[in-house]
């Protein structure tokens, strides 16, 4: 039977090449309007595992230098909690090299070039406070809002507020690169919510979506038979049931079989121009892995996906940070800024907000494990004070939000919490984030707990 | 304040309010024009109206300062709470006295087929389909009670005990390892899971099932078994980042069991009242954290828990290994070593900050070895800390490159060693404090900041808790006492849920205000009395609701069902439910004749696809694929690793194993279908099916009536024949494995 004779053997619905839509009527992952017009469409968050240190890369503070290798003073450390340092540690200068770059003048690291140039798109906000200064809690608490385990994430969210445009891709993608995070499936979970809204793992290897391919030794032509075969018989068994979950099962079976085509077709880099492809690296051994992803990140949202989520690991560096640094600058930088100019040039920009960062920030203070070695020198975790950015999407462009006193250690201005970030990138997407709420256990849960404002300062 | 106040009052502060303005004229000393504020069921419905009027001789209280609006707040939630405080959760079980549960479904589908009935009764009942011959037997015995016999044989399998377990374990949040970054793996979890798969097969009451796992350590004939049932507690995700404070762990696990037991045997969200008093339910935060209190006073202890045929072997070979192992500590010199080692670690416990080195070496140290803290400080040369020391050397001798790679070389025959002599399994369990640990009110659910000290209770809505014994094996024989309206209603409306798709109450994780209503309360309270009348023995009330007519019930949906009731809340009908991410898999074992049907024993780790077990931490987590027959061992068996689990289990709406899961969501997605039609486990099922059919006349007939216990229809027939002639039989095995049907309890 052919794909037209099979369309129109549909007994239990208007035949032709309506089926897909009039099946989509169902789907939980149509299309949904959120509470008012949002200037972002899809978000990319670009999750930077282990928490990057913001002051060898967005936040100079000079004052390190003159205070390199005495304790900080008393009063600012007496009610510190750490993971592994003492709070007489010595404090640790950056030996990163800071200046001004495009209008805005934002400052930015020689570790950063390639990002520092998009300075002018970039909103760079320096006052991000987590509550959790342990990974895995962090990681939780910046994607659920909670350090509790078992809420849905922030891809989980939006999609079930907003559904996917894409009727042949997951509409919530994870790409992981580097060396796996303290979170793993819990940054990407859907949760309470129902399992339909979990993120799906784009892999790096062998099929890009699990179990893509055709088992070995099955044809396209057979493979296509034998869903014929299926949708017939469970079309007959409908018939008798008069079960709607037998046609959602359907409708499932006809998105998976496009998903076999639209899949690869996401991963064929052939048809994209040697120009873009040196641009984001895909070539080049350094980067080669997470500009990749980043290409793949644009190509979803150009095919309609919601929620990209990618996760590099780890910028955990306790030690021998300058060397572990500017490996994964090296490995990053060309690529995120390849993604932020390409998306521009595209024209997706304006409705893609990108969101840079990691689950907390680094001491002021140096973390050594080897007195012996002079490169030891590490930064530990820290939430107090830490730096992400945000582009696209409704963002402002070229502007810096919050600061941080002489040393980095406490924010002086605009402190913006976890849940503050959380209402502001839901507000970019069309939400009021008191209202995107699922019932579950008796009461009413939401991404923001019961906290959060939106940050105008962020907006456009 | 008065016992009285204390039960009316669900917080301190409201009780200190309503003691400081009210209870003067209206307490036990005197009630004005009657009224006394603090007893229950008092008419308080005024009360809001009186402390907010400014109208003279009716505005209370009638002298001194007005209410403030905080004052008033708390006045209102005082309020609303007490006006709800005969919830109908929390009233007596109500028995109807000859009645059966058909007596209280009002009207009825006509019956299944007995095809149908065959197929649903054993997928309920073990998570399996019948073969082909049970289905037979059944059709073939046509003398009355051929059905009930069925149900007897069902119920007598080993594989029900298997079937069962995996509801519990899912309340229980069981997995195989820590969870969080570490993520280390749990050897021996499996240990409790036997006991539960036993507890089911032998029918151990449920009161007992109940006793032994919350306290069965404190039982005066404790044994092995009962402490092995304790593992209940143990599976609390445990997070050994070095980082992480061991009490604040302590405390997040003693939340997680706090709100577990709540959840399933109470039907409580607890959780709310770790921060503040709970918005809907009758939970103070104070009471939280008298629960709280029973829970505080475990310590973690692991066990030996040999199981049959280990216990000889072992200590005929015990001198032998132990003669083994000293030759090669001594041959090593770990006798001289691991006292310097000891002793540079004690100086960093005394002197914290005196060497960054160590002081991480200590981190590392106490977060990866349960108590090591306190036997480094207590017992010098401990067999836990020489097994440690071998495997992490510390900063100086690591440094020694000479030294490092001879306990390399040491390593490598110890590992040898073990391996070659037999062990014993080992199991998670619990014991008592041996010093008392008080329990302080964690303002703000922040356990850095303790509040007002807490004696272990039960909530004050529900009956009080006896008292004479020690206080956890009190509050275990307190959840299953015939007074306690909650746990008999909880346990029979999961157990009815999993029969019929959906929940006399349909929020079975939450009996609170904030739940639904039952729809058939009068069914409810029969089953829990039922059940409490039989002994709580479960395969007697689960044998009351398989031979019900009400159960027996066909699937279809008329018009008329779909309009009137589509969510099934009149169970005028069955439901078809989609298989659990276990039954699914396990059947299209089972039909391919692929199933390994051992019971019990180590988790396996079938083949998953390269990559899934990268995403642990660090490339931490290895899948060492099973081999043999254990690659076809049910789904229940499969290693749980939290933040890398198996993907099918995921794609198929399998819990993540962090909190209690009363039930279960379906979802019905296009990766489940590409699990379905690619993943090699259910390619090389189809191609089995495929096999065995080879021989057959009617190999199509033959697949078919194996997959879906049912002949087919002629349309069905003629389709499948069609397919089997252009694209061959494995083909029609593929798409038979791919069945709506397949995958649903109809």
């Amino acid at each position: 039977m052919d794909r037209r004779s099979f369309l129109n053997s549909f007994a239990y619905g208007v035949g032709g090449f309506a089926l897909a839509d009039l099946l989509r009527a169902d789907d939980p992952l149509a299309p949904k309007k959120p509470h008012f017009e949002g200037k972002a469409k899809s978000i990319i968050f670009m999750f930077m595992e282990g928490g990057p240190s913001q002051m060898d890369l967005f936040d100079p503070k000079p004052a390190l230098q003159k205070w390199h290798g005495k304790p900080l003073p008393d009063s600012m450390t007496k009610d510190l909690q750490l993971a592994f340092i003492k709070k007489d540690a010595a404090v640790l200068g950056s030996p990163r090299i800071f200046k001004p770059y495009g209008q805005s003048g934002i400052e930015f690291s020689d570790y950063i070039p390639h990002v520092a140039s998009c300075a002018d798109d970039l909103c760079l906000v320096r006052s991000i406070e987590s509550e959790a200064f342990n990974h895995h809690p962090a990681q939780l608490f910046l994607f659920t809002g909670s350090t509790q385990f078992g809420r849905p994430t922030m891809g989980a969210w939006s999609v079930y507020g907003l559904g996917s445009e894409s009727k042949n891709l997951p509409g919530f993608v994870v790409l992981s690169s580097g060396v796996g995070t303290s979170g793993g499936a819990t940054n990407f979970s859907s949760g309470f919510l129902p399992s339909t809204y979990q993120g799906t793992l784009l892999r790096n290897s062998g099929d890009p979506i699990l179990y893509l391919s055709n088992p070995p030794g099955v044809t396209a032509k057979s493979q296509r038979a034998a869903l014929d075969a299926l949708g017939d018989l469970n079309r007959h068994r409908f018939g008798e049931m008069r079960d709607p979950e037998i046609e959602s099962r359907i409708n499932a079976y006809e998105l998976a079989y496009r998903m076999q085509t639209a899949g690869p077709e996401l991963t064929d880099f052939s048809k994209e121009s040697p120009e873009t492809l040196d641009m984001y690296g895909v070539n080049q051994e350094a980067t080669k892995q997470f500009g990749t992803n980043c290409l793949l990140a644009r190509r979803l949202v150009e095919r309609g996906t919601r929620f990209v989520l990618m996760m590099h690991a780890s910028w955990d560096d306790h030690t021998n940070l300058n060397r572990k640094l500017k490996k994964n600058c090296d490995a990053t930088d060309q690529p995120t800024a390849a993604l932020l100019k390409d998306l521009k040039r595209r024209g997706l920009l304006d409705s893609t907000l990108v969101v840079w960062g990691g689950e907390f920030g680094r001491t002021p203070m140096q973390e050594v494990r080897d007195t012996r070695d002079d490169e030891n020198a590490g930064r530990d975790h820290h939430p107090l004070a830490y730096s992400m950015w945000l582009a696209g999407g409704g963002i402002k462009p070229g502007t810096v939000v919050g600061a941080t006193d002489d040393l980095g250690f406490h924010i002086t201005e605009d402190k913006v919490k976890t849940h503050d970030l959380q209402a502001t990138i839901l507000h970019c997407l069309g939400f009021d984030h008191t209202k995107l709420t699922y019932k579950h256990m008796g009461r009413d849960f939401r991404l923001t707990d019961v906290a959060g404002n939106v940050v105008r300062k962020m907006l456009i | 304040m008065t016992v009285a106040l204390l039960w009316f009052a669900l917080s301190v502060d409201e009780a200190a309010l309503v003691e400081k303005r009210c209870l003067g004229c209206h307490g036990p000393a005197m009630q004005m024009n009657g009224f006394r504020v603090d007893k229950p069921g008092a008419s308080i419905s005024q009360v809001i109206d009186r402390v907010t009027s400014a109208k003279a001789g009716y505005t209370m209280p009638p002298t001194g300062p007005r209410l403030t609006a905080e004052e008033v707040a708390a006045m209102k939630v005082w309020v609303e709470r007490n006006s709800r405080r005969s919830h109908w959760a929390y009233e007596p079980i109500k028995r109807t006295p000859g009645a059966t549960i058909d007596s209280f479904v009002a009207k009825r589908s006509p019956e299944a087929s007995r095809e149908t009935l065959a197929r649903r009764a054993s997928l309920d009942l073990r998570g399996l389909p019948p073969s082909p011959s049970e289905v037979r037997e059944f059709l073939g015995d046509t003398r009355p009670g051929a059905y009930e016999r069925m149900i007897d044989r069902y119920l007598a399998s080993p594989h029900f005990g298997e079937r069962w377990a995996r509801h519990w374990l899912d309340l229980a949040r069981y997995a195989d390892s820590d969870g969080y970054e570490k993520d280390q793996v749990r050897p021996y979890a499996f240990r409790w899971r036997n006991w539960v798969i036993d507890a089911f097969n032998r029918d151990l009451p449920f009161d007992q099932f109940t006793i032994q796992q919350i306290a069965g350590d404190l039982l005066p004939n404790a044994d092995t078994e009962s402490r092995v049932a304790t593992g209940f507690h143990r599976n609390t995700l445990v997070n050994r980042e070095a980082g992480v404070s061991r009490a604040e762990d302590r405390f997040e696990q003693t939340i997680n069991r706090t709100n577990t037991i709540a959840t399933a045997w109470l039907g409580l969200t607890a959780g709310c009242a770790q921060c503040h008093d709970h918005k809907y339910d009758a939970i103070s935060q104070r009471e939280y954290y008298q629960l709280f209190a029973f829970m505080n006073s475990i310590v973690e202890e692991d066990i030996d828990a040999p199981l049959p045929g280990e216990l000889g072997p072992w200590l005929a070979a015990r001198d032998d290994y132990r003669r083994k192992r000293q030759a090669l500590l001594d041959e090593y010199k770990i006798g001289e070593l691991q006292p310097v080692w000891e002793r540079n670690m004690r100086a960093a416990i005394e002197k914290p900050g005196a060497n960054v080195e160590w002081d991480f070496a200590l981190t590392s140290f106490t977060a990866m070895l349960d108590h090591g803290r306190n036997l480094l400080l207590t017992s010098p040369g401990h067999e836990r800390l020489t097994n440690y020391f071998v495997f992490n050397l510390g900063p100086d001798f690591n440094r020694d490159k000479e030294l490092a790679a001879k306990i390399k070389e040491l390593r490598e025959k110890w590992n040898a060693l073990h391996a070659a002599t037999p062990q014993l399994t080992r199991a998670y369990a619990i014991a008592e404090s041996p010093t008392p640990i008080p329990t302080h009110i964690a303002l703000r659910g922040d356990y850095k900041r303790p509040g007002a000290a807490v004696e272990p209770n039960v909530l004050r809505v529900l009956p009080p808790l006896p008292k004479l014994e020690h206080p956890r094996l009190a509050f275990a024989k307190w959840l299953v006492s015939r007074d306690n309206p909650l746990t008999a209603r909880v346990i029979v409306n999961r157990f009815w849920q999993e029969f019929f798709g959906r929940g006399i109450v349909r929020t079975s994780e939450d009996f609170g205000t904030q739940g639904e209503r039952p729809t058939h309360p009068e069914l409810l309270d029969f089953l829990a009395a039922e059940f409490m009348d039989n002994g709580w023995s479960v395969k007697k009330i689960m044998r009351s609701i398989v031979t019900s007519a009400t159960y027996k019930q066909s699937s279809k949906l008329t018009p008329e069902l779909l309009e009137k009731d589509p969510e099934n809340a009149t169970f005028a009908r069955q439901s078809r439910i989609r298989l659990s991410a276990e039954a699914i898999r396990d059947s299209a074992l089972a039909v391919s004749g692929l199933l390994d049907t051992r019971v019990g024993g180590p988790s396996v780790r079938p083949p998953q696809p390269a990559g899934v077990a990268e995403l642990g931490y660090a490339n931490s987590v290895k899948w060492r694929e099973s081999t043999g027959a254990d690659r076809y061992r049910r789904g229940l068996y499969i290693h749980f690793q939290r933040t890398a689990p198996y993907p099918q289990l995921m794609n198929f709406d399998a819990p993540e194993s962090v909190v209690a899961c009363s039930r279960r969501r379906t979802s019905n997605t296009p990766l489940q279908s590409l699990n379905l039609l690619n993943d090699p486990v259910f390619f090389e099922a189809a191609n089995a099916l495929f096999e065995l059919q080879k021989g057959s006349k009617t190999p199509v007939l033959g697949a078919f009536v194996a997959v879906l216990g049912r002949n087919p229809t002629p349309y069905e027939g003629e389709r499948l024949a069609k397919l089997a002639d252009s694209e061959g039989l494995l083909a029609v095995a593929r798409v038979l494995l791919n069945l709506d049907e397949f995958i649903t309890r109809e």
